[in-house]
């Protein structure tokens, strides 16, 4: 899809806020075609049948994909969903993003936002049942011109067949069939029936991303556009107080200078004469907001807001009189770091605003919150905001975030002009919404029998969501997002409680890839070992005994451990550990392979056995496996952002270090089938990886790693 | 006002001639295929060749290159033909996508110069270009994969 192209259909859009209904026909040309090298030139009559899709007087299928792509598959994995029951090759069907609408609303997280691992999960059935409707619709309008019963008739691949033989392709009776009211007892195929879900296709966004045509939000490109760059306070929370901008605007090609809310931009014609003269830019910040801020004052933070009482995410029995009456109790206290995203596309944002309204060209996980965040800078109504999703370079929940949009749009309505306004990396790593940090006490109480009777995890940490929705998590209620892999606790112990304290730390924090399971499945499984070393137990034995009613985790665990090994002794110098987890839906074992050279831990090989329920594309869930893990891989190995006095130190590759070809362990992916519905699988592996290696650096060194990153710590 | 060779065409382009060749390609010639990821050359993803061999256009300033030769993603096939594309489709590497240009003008550099590499081969060649997704066993199979496709070829 060529950024012309992009702008070709974006600007007709036909679904404007607001879900279409069955009966909407509309005419409009082709350009807009989003498949590379696709389409014809000409005018072809497009009828949506519903809100997902478009069936053109020329055969063609059009899918409007609600979701961002980034990477998880939603592109293609979306489009299975609906072609399976709409009874064309998916191959076959046209992906376009969809506008913003409310039938594109996230069931799940209650917002157009791609997002907690939900894609296919909200869609699974909402999408099947639009491409059922379709095809009954079509099914009956081919009918009638048969004069016989649509019961009678089937489908193939984009064509109806009558009992006796004759075919209709889907094209010519798509406006007949978008008049028809709207079926609503269809029956869906069961899992032997289907056709394409479950099978490994290949993704349909491949051919675009191997000859440099998909378009990324960097490569948006409309008539009359500039470029921007931002200056950002250096400081977090950090504030212009004076600008001397004498020296930026002689610079070649510089257009304007524009103070917004966020920073200083440079409007300029193109994006490196706009980085010149940004940086020749002479700004006073006023800094005193974050002045006190260093990663001692956010840990000491909370350390003493952990003495105070949390709000109870899980209480089974009374924990805590029995680990008074225990016979044997382990405790411990775990620590977790700030991480970027480090989305390799950094964030960016073209904004088009005129006097009646505004075009947005965004790389964006959240559709809604992005014409919101631009319509507010625009001083326009959202509905006066049409939002065009590009291909995302990379979302991790970074994209969930809005804030790089308004400077965008105010730089354009400045300058009356479209404006691509480009962040650098450094602006990226520096201005961040962060993983956040926690700190965690942990305790476990064995009986004298050695029986572990009771746990307690007590966490402290800011609350993502009650920063990226204001009011969604009232005053002594939990963030579910912060609870996630502690609350869900998979093993039979009679007393547990888990409980909660929110203390924010003066900074952003976001939703990063896997969320809090990342940072409270470090904890709960590292202490799983801790407990197991305590009762003179093997790990894994030790776990499988208290898992007894948990089956889905019981299999995963046991095809882990069988596939890596487990039970024969490692090769000399090898070291094993594990991890299991349930998140979104998804239940999964880790086996970690390590080695140590030169007192520096090096991954050899990572197992992975998930059960995700139902699966759409198991190319797409091995493929989001291996992603999460190399993302947990890097974060585990040297994730850490740190911040002296309001300023965040580290601001490239260089010095916020990712996994690089060299440093990849062989990593091996087992699915286990069950029917099941679909459980999440973008993100849970992430989560798995740090606790499964610091628990074979146990294995290797009798050391307990109970902070993170592991370059921390001196192993040799 | 400097003249270069883009995918076998010259182009005059009118920009001060320490900027990188990358933005140039980006925002003053219009291949947009070409990404920004870091600046330092630390990402690879802004991988160009430059007569054959693998640069980081993003710290390349456009006066440097001379008569040199500039290959992108889009002057590399024209129908994604490549045995390095061809490779990747055939094991559907990409996953956002953003870094793949610049791994597959990595990757097709080194089959140049060695039709048969090794896995050392791969890490030495293949470690500058980073991939968030974490596509790098697909990546390292595709390679092997796109050797085979190459040899048949020849």
């Amino acid at each position: 899809m060529s950024a012309a192209m992009l702008s070709a259909v974006t600007r007709r859009d036909v679904l404007k806020a607001g879900a279409a209904g069955a009966g909407l026909v509309l005419t409009i040309g082709l350009a807009g075609c989003s498949k590379p090298g696709g389409g014809a030139s000409g005018e072809r009559k497009l009828i949506t049948t519903n809100a997902w899709l478009r069936i053109g007087t020329d055969n063609s299928i059009t899918f409007l994909c609600a979701r961002s792509e980034m990477g998880q598959g939603v592109y293609t994995a979306l489009t299975m969903l609906i072609a399976e029951e709409l009874g064309v090759d998916p191959t076959r069907i046209e992906v376009e993003f969809a506008p913003v609408g409310a039938a594109y609303v996230n069931a799940l997280v209650g917002g157009q936002l791609t997002g907690g691992s939900t894609s296919v999960r909200d869609a699974w059935q909402k999408l099947r049942i639009a491409g059922a409707q379709a095809r009954e619709m079509l099914k009956t309008a081919a009918a009638k011109q048969w004069d016989t019963a649509a019961s009678a008739c089937r489908v193939e691949n984009g064509e109806i067949i009558s009992p006796y033989g004759k075919r209709l392709r889907y094209g010519a009776v798509a406006e007949a069939a978008a008049a028809l009211p709207v079926p609503t007892d269809v029956k869906l195929k069961g899992p032997d029936d289907f056709q394409w879900i479950g099978k490994a296709l290949t993704r349909l966004d491949t051919p675009a991303k191997v000859d440099g045509s998909a378009t990324f939000g960097i490569d948006v490109k409309l008539p009359g556009m500039l470029y921007a760059a931002l200056a950002q306070p250096p400081m977090l929370g950090g504030k212009v107080e004076t600008v001397d901008d004498s020296a930026a605007k002689s610079l070649p090609g510089v257009r304007r200078i524009v103070t917004t809310g966020s920073g200083v931009a440079v409007v300029a014609d193109t994006w490196w004469q706009a980085r010149k003269a940004r940086d020749a830019l002479k700004i006073e910040w006023d800094g005193a907001a974050s002045a006190g801020l260093n990663d001692g004052s956010i840990l000491r933070g909370l350390r003493k807001a952990s003495q105070g009482a949390g709000i109870v995410a899980r209480k089974e029995g009374d924990a805590d009189s029995a680990l008074r009456s225990a016979a044997r109790v382990v405790r411990a206290e775990y620590e977790l770091p700030l991480l970027a995203h480090a989305t390799l596309e950094p964030q960016v944002c073209t904004a088009d605003v005129r006097a009646d309204g505004c075009d947005l060209y965004v790389p964006t996980q959240s559709q809604g919150a992005a014409q919101a965040a631009a319509a507010a800078a625009a001083g326009l109504e959202p509905g006066q905001v049409a939002v065009h999703t590009t291909f995302l370079g990379g979302g991790f929940g970074r994209r969930i975030d809005v804030d790089f949009i308004p400077a965008a749009v105010e730089a354009s309505k400045a300058v009356g002009k479209p404006v691509k306004l480009l962040w650098t990396r450094e602006d990226d790593t520096t201005h961040d919404n962060y993983r956040p940090p926690a700190y965690d006490t942990v305790a476990g109480g064995f009986d004298r029998d050695g029986k572990l009777i009771a746990w307690k995890l007590h966490l402290t940490g800011p609350s993502i969501t009650a920063r990226v929705f204001p009011g969604a998590v009232p005053a002594g209620a939990v963030d579910p997002f912060a609870v996630e892999a502690a609350a869900n606790y998979p093993y039979d112990v009679p007393n547990v409680l888990v409980d909660w304290v929110p203390h924010e730390v003066g900074l952003n924090v976001g939703y990063w890839r896997s969320v809090s399971h990342a940072l409270n499945c470090f904890v709960a499984e590292s202490f799983m070992d801790e407990l197991a070393l305590a009762a003179g137990q093997e790990p894994a034995a030790f776990r499988r005994a208290l898992l007894g009613k948990q089956q889905r985790y019981l299999e995963v665990l046991e095809v882990a451990l069988r596939r890596s090994d487990y039970d024969n002794p490692a090769a000399p110098g090898r070291f094993r550990g594990v991890a299991v987890m349930e998140g979104y839906g998804t239940y999964m074992a880790q086996v970690a392979e390590i080695s140590l050279v030169d007192g520096k831990v090096k991954v050899e090989r990572i197992v992975c056995a998930l059960d995700c329920g139902q699966t759409v594309n198991p190319g797409i869930v091995t493929a989001q496996v291996e992603s999460s893990i190399l993302f947990g891989l890097s974060a585990a190995l040297w994730g850490e952002i740190n911040v002296q006095a309001g300023r965040v130190q580290q601001t490239n590759f260089h010095d916020y270090r990712i996994v690089r070809m060299n440093e990849v362990p062989k990593i091996e992916t087992y699915q286990v089938g069950s029917d099941n519905p679909p459980g999440g699988i973008g993100e849970p592996a992430t989560a798995l990886v740090a606790p499964a290696i610091c628990n074979a650096i146990f294995a290797a060194t009798k050391r307990r790693l109970r902070s993170l990153p592991i370059a921390r710590h001196k192993l040799a | 006002m400097v003249t270069i060779n883009v995918n076998g065409t010259d182009r005059t382009v009118d920009v001060e001639s320490d900027t990188p060749l990358l933005w140039v390609l980006r925002d003053v010639i219009g291949l947009t295929g070409t990404k920004y990821g870091c600046g330092m050359a630390l990402c690879g993803a802004c991988t160009v060749h430059l007569d054959g061999k693998p640069v980081r256009s993003c710290t390349t300033p456009v006066g440097s290159i001379g008569a040199a030769k500039v290959t992108t993603i889009e002057g590399l096939s024209p129908d994604r033909s490549h045995p390095v594309q061809k490779a990747w489709i055939e094991l559907d590497v990409p996953q956002c996508g953003y870094c793949q240009s610049g791994q597959i003008m990595s990757a097709s550099a080194l089959l140049a110069e060695k039709p048969q590499p090794t896995d050392a081969d791969i890490d030495a060649a293949m470690s500058g270009n980073l991939c968030r997704c974490g596509t790098y066993q697909r990546i390292r199979a595709a390679i092997h994969r796109a050797a085979q496709l190459q040899g048949a070829r020849s």
